[in-house]
């Protein structure tokens, strides 16, 4: 516990005021982290209005990063806050996705809402599988997702009228619908299929953004801290009355909707749709454990240090077939064996660097 | 008398919290020694850090002339230390038979203490042989687990609360066997809470509060005023 | 539906998943450890035998004894130099190092031998059927992957019960600490018993090899029915892990003969069944638990 500047100890001369002025105050804040606010909102800006001089590459490859961001964040908070280690999230990004190519192409639905339905039908169905799979314990728990991740697969490739196992595609009249495209069309002066991309990079930086900071607030409340209790001890959390268990369940399901919505989203922006590719555990799994390792478990900033690291390797090793994906491997297990924070971990820990600060710091009040 | 092992300035840490402070203790061949204290002294620590499950400096500990403090466990009980853990931590899957052959894993020496010498020490023993040792009684069970740390017939035995749970009748039985066990040349250390039991069977004690030593002297001249004054750091 | 044939199939089907699961099953009783790579590393015994046996011309016999070999060393050096770094009080680290080490696996036998179907030549003896009963044919090689998975059974119980060793894995699965006293280096231990684990899948490996075609990326897919094996049966018995493979066996061949599509999901649902109504498994041992 570190106090910001140096303090006297002294006892309160009335007792009675100091109940009703406190004179100590828990905050997170500090100068780094107010600067970092400033900064954060002046990158969300920049990225807002890249589009009007990006190439549609670079923002269809921001809208991957995006998404990969905001898996591994949900990764992060389900399991390196939340204690509950899955490698089966693909599970509701196939879902999600699903969901929404039977909203749109069997429902004629437009494509934002059907997002909010993928979002809800995979809370729905977590919560369901939810009870069962808690179950099992550690790594039990990771294979247990895993399987019922295939079961939902499976599943899905029977629904011939979505494709069986070969898939299906969205036609684009399907997307004529999304907020905002004709004043994009005439706002940046580019074609339909363009406008499309630009509107679904938008809506990706916004929600990667939303749940960022949703984490943020979560992992600094009292809910938050319950979990790290009872992640690190559960019985002494709960000998001192945290509902470990709904918290958690609650935990598990925000996170199986928003994965959904995900899922949901990055297929709009694929148009096709396979049992395989939708529930493939590389894509949805793999990076986004890598992401999480090689920057930073239980960190904000660490998911953010590693999809710009997959960014660069896919980007400089894709040429060499599946290469890259053994580099992250071998990267992976090299950061888990020698430095088990993470890239962002040991450099905040040495640095004592946090830009999303969530310790909390007692300060006597200077004004008592 | 031959010294066996000696600590100077002893530490012992578990992570932050440090249990033992500076403890200088020695034992030497042939002898029964007993260290008492109140829970949380740090008896068990002192045993665990001797037998290697606590890492130490290289030096604090002195086997004859070789340093051993940062040894492990299994390498100790090669050199001719057995401990006997607190709570007696038999093997729940293994029998009476395989808990005590386990006991001899280390395989470098096999006298006095085989199979036969020790079901000779505890006869019952021989009738539950092939029984799990959960069904068995805490009496039991403590002999197992003394006959487990004789299997590898260690010089220096490292007793940690052997009495704990046993009726007085079985504990006369046990302690009677250690003088039996130190004839035959092997030194004991044994950590009670029971002073008087402590006194009565041992040649020495140290007396811990708080992980120091308080008081040290021999069992005849033990002066019951000033251990309780030791033993509760008044 | 026949139901003899579709006892008898769904037997020999669990033979093979049996086998399949015994490492995974000896690993978890003794360590802790749940390796996710544990069928890639199948695969990777299969693609060791394929390459000795045909590209550099053994018989197959000798090409499995020598991958046996082979497969030891690597998981004694694996465990030695990796996984012991990892073990401990939280699972996210030996989790993550064996996911890691399985998109490895997976890639590098990707990049080494391509993505194209493999098979292991048998000659004959692929093919060949023996009848059991008058209404019973059976293939050879199946009842031959099952009596192994029962020998190597049979085999490990010795071990584990009738030699030293054995009573050393046992003590330290118990007790890991206590278990030094007796003069038992744990890192030692657990490295044989990663090894074993190796070893024993290459049977499982090549019995894979002879019956079906086999490329890099089944390997995941072969975990999870291991791991339903296991679960099945119940931690800490090895016939209960027969017996768990088993079950998976007969639930897949009966979803196989309602429909052919529905055949893998059979066995996911008969897992998901079995966690509802017993999640201990079907025959759990004493102390070792996934609850």
């Amino acid at each position: 516990m570190m106090l910001d500047r140096p303090q006297h100890l002294s006892l309160v001369a009335d007792p009675a005021r100091a109940l009703t002025n406190p004179v100590w105050r828990a905050t997170s804040e500090t100068r780094l982290s107010r600067i970092a606010r400033i900064v954060g909102l002046a990158a969300v800006a920049g990225l807002i209005l890249l589009p009007a001089i990006a190439p549609r590459t670079l923002l269809q490859d921001l809208f991957f990063v995006f998404t990969i961001l905001t898996l591994a964040q949900l990764w992060n908070v389900l399991a390196g806050w939340g204690g509950l280690v899955s490698v089966g999230q693909q599970a509701f990004v196939g879902l999600g996705a699903y969901v929404l190519f039977a909203a749109i192409g069997l429902g004629s639905l437009d494509p934002v809402s059907s997002i909010a339905i993928a979002a809800v039908a995979t809370a729905v169905i977590a919560a369901l599988i939810g009870p069962l799979l808690f179950r099992l314990e550690g790594p039990y728990f990771a294979i247990g997702s895993w399987v019922a991740a295939e079961s939902l697969r499976l599943v899905c490739a029977q629904f011939k009228s979505l494709g069986g196992g070969t898939g299906m595609s969205l036609q684009s009249s399907a997307y004529s619908s999304l907020p905002g495209l004709k004043s994009v069309q005439n706002l940046f002066g580019v074609r339909p299929a363009i406008a499309r991309d630009i509107v679904l990079y938008w809506i990706a930086l916004a929600i990667a953004v939303v749940v960022m900071l949703a984490i943020y607030r979560f992992v600094k409340s009292r809910h938050g801290l319950a979990l790290a209790a009872s992640r690190d001890n559960d019985r002494a959390a709960r000998s001192v009355g945290v509902r470990t268990d709904r918290i958690r369940f609650a935990l598990w399901v925000a996170v199986a909707g928003m994965t959904g919505a995900i899922g949901a989203l990055a297929y709009l922006q694929k148009a096709r749709i396979s049992p395989d590719a939708a529930f493939s555990v590389t894509d949805w799994t793999a990076y986004v454990l890598f992401v999480v390792i090689i920057g930073g478990v239980r960190t904000i900033e660490g998911p953010v240090v590693g999809v710009m690291i997959l960014w660069g390797l896919i980007f400089y090793l894709s040429q060499y077939g599946s290469l890259y994906l053994l580099v992250l491997g071998v990267i992976a297990i090299l950061v888990m064996l020698f430095m088990p924070m993470g890239i962002w971990g040991a450099a905040s820990h040495r640095w004592n660097v946090q830009l999303f600060p969530t310790q909390r710091r007692l300060f006597r009040d200077a004004s008592l | 008398m031959t010294t066996l092992l000696r600590t100077s300035a002893l530490d012992a840490f578990y992570g932050d919290f440090q249990a033992l402070f500076g403890v200088d203790f020695e034992i030497a061949r042939g002898e029964i020694v007993a260290v008492i204290g109140a829970n949380g002294a740090g008896k068990s620590t002192l045993l665990k850090s001797i037998a290697g499950l606590i890492a130490n400096r290289h030096d604090a500990l002195r086997w004859g002339d070789d340093a051993i403090g940062d040894r492990p466990a299994a390498e100790v009980v090669r050199l001719g230390i057995a401990l006997v853990p607190e709570g007696r931590q038999l093997f729940p899957s293994l029998t009476v038979e395989e808990n005590l052959l386990v006991g001899a894993y280390s395989g470098l020496r096999s006298a006095p203490w085989d199979l036969r010498s020790v079901y000779d020490a505890f006869p019952v023993l021989r009738e539950r042989r092939d029984s799990r040792v959960t069904v068995l009684s805490g009496g039991q069970q403590q002999m197992v687990a003394i006959g487990r740390a004789l299997m590898s017939n260690p010089a220096l035995l490292l007793c940690d609360e052997i009495s704990l749970g046993l009726a007085p009748i079985v504990v006369e039985d046990i302690y009677r066997m250690l003088a039996r066990i130190r004839d035959g040349g092997t030194a004991v250390v044994v950590v009670e809470q029971d002073i008087m039991r402590a006194l009565k069977s041992a040649d020495r004690f140290y007396c811990l509060q708080e992980g120091r030593i308080r008081l040290s002297g021999t069992s005849s001249e033990a002066d019951r005023d000033t251990i309780t004054a030791a033993y509760f750091g008044t | 539906m026949d139901w003899l044939d579709v006892a008898a199939q769904g037997i020999l089907l669990g033979g093979v998943y049996g086998l399949f699961a015994l490492g995974l099953s000896l690993v978890f009783g003794i360590m802790r450890l749940v390796n996710l790579a544990h069928g890639d590393l199948i695969v990777l015994a299969a693609y060791l035998v394929l390459f000795t046996s045909g590209m550099a011309g053994l018989p197959l016999g000798a090409a499995t004894l020598l991958a046996v070999a082979a497969m030891f060393v690597l998981g004694y050096l694996l465990q030695r130099f990796v996984l012991d770094r990892v073990l401990g009080d939280d699972i996210m680290p030996p989790l993550l190092v064996t996911f890691g080490l399985s998109v490895i696996v997976q890639n590098a036998l990707l990049l080494t031998f391509g993505a194209d179907s493999r098979r292991l030549q048998a000659g004959a003896f692929e093919t060949a059927s023996v009848s059991l009963a008058p209404t019973l044919t059976v293939g050879l090689a199946p009842l031959t992957t099952l009596l192994a998975a029962v020998i190597a059974i049979a085999l490990l119980q010795l071990l584990f019960y009738r030699t030293s060793i054995g009573r050393a894995f046992r003590a330290t699965a118990d007790n890991p600490e206590i278990a030094q006293l007796m003069g038992i280096n744990q890192r030692r231990i657990y490295a044989v018993a990663v090894g074993i684990s190796l070893a024993v899948s290459v049977v499982a490996a090549v019995s894979l090899g002879i019956r079906a075609n086999f490329d890099p990326s089944i390997g995941p897919a072969r975990l999870l029915y291991a791991f339903e094996a296991v679960i099945i049966g119940g931690l800490g018995s090895l016939w209960g892990t027969l017996a768990g493979g088993i079950v998976v066996g007969i639930a897949q061949t009966i979803g196989a003969r309602i429909n052919p599509e529905w055949q893998i999901l059979a066995g996911h649902l008969a897992f998901l069944a079995v966690l509802m109504i017993r999640p201990r498994g079907l025959f759990p041992g004493a102390g070792h638990d996934a609850r």
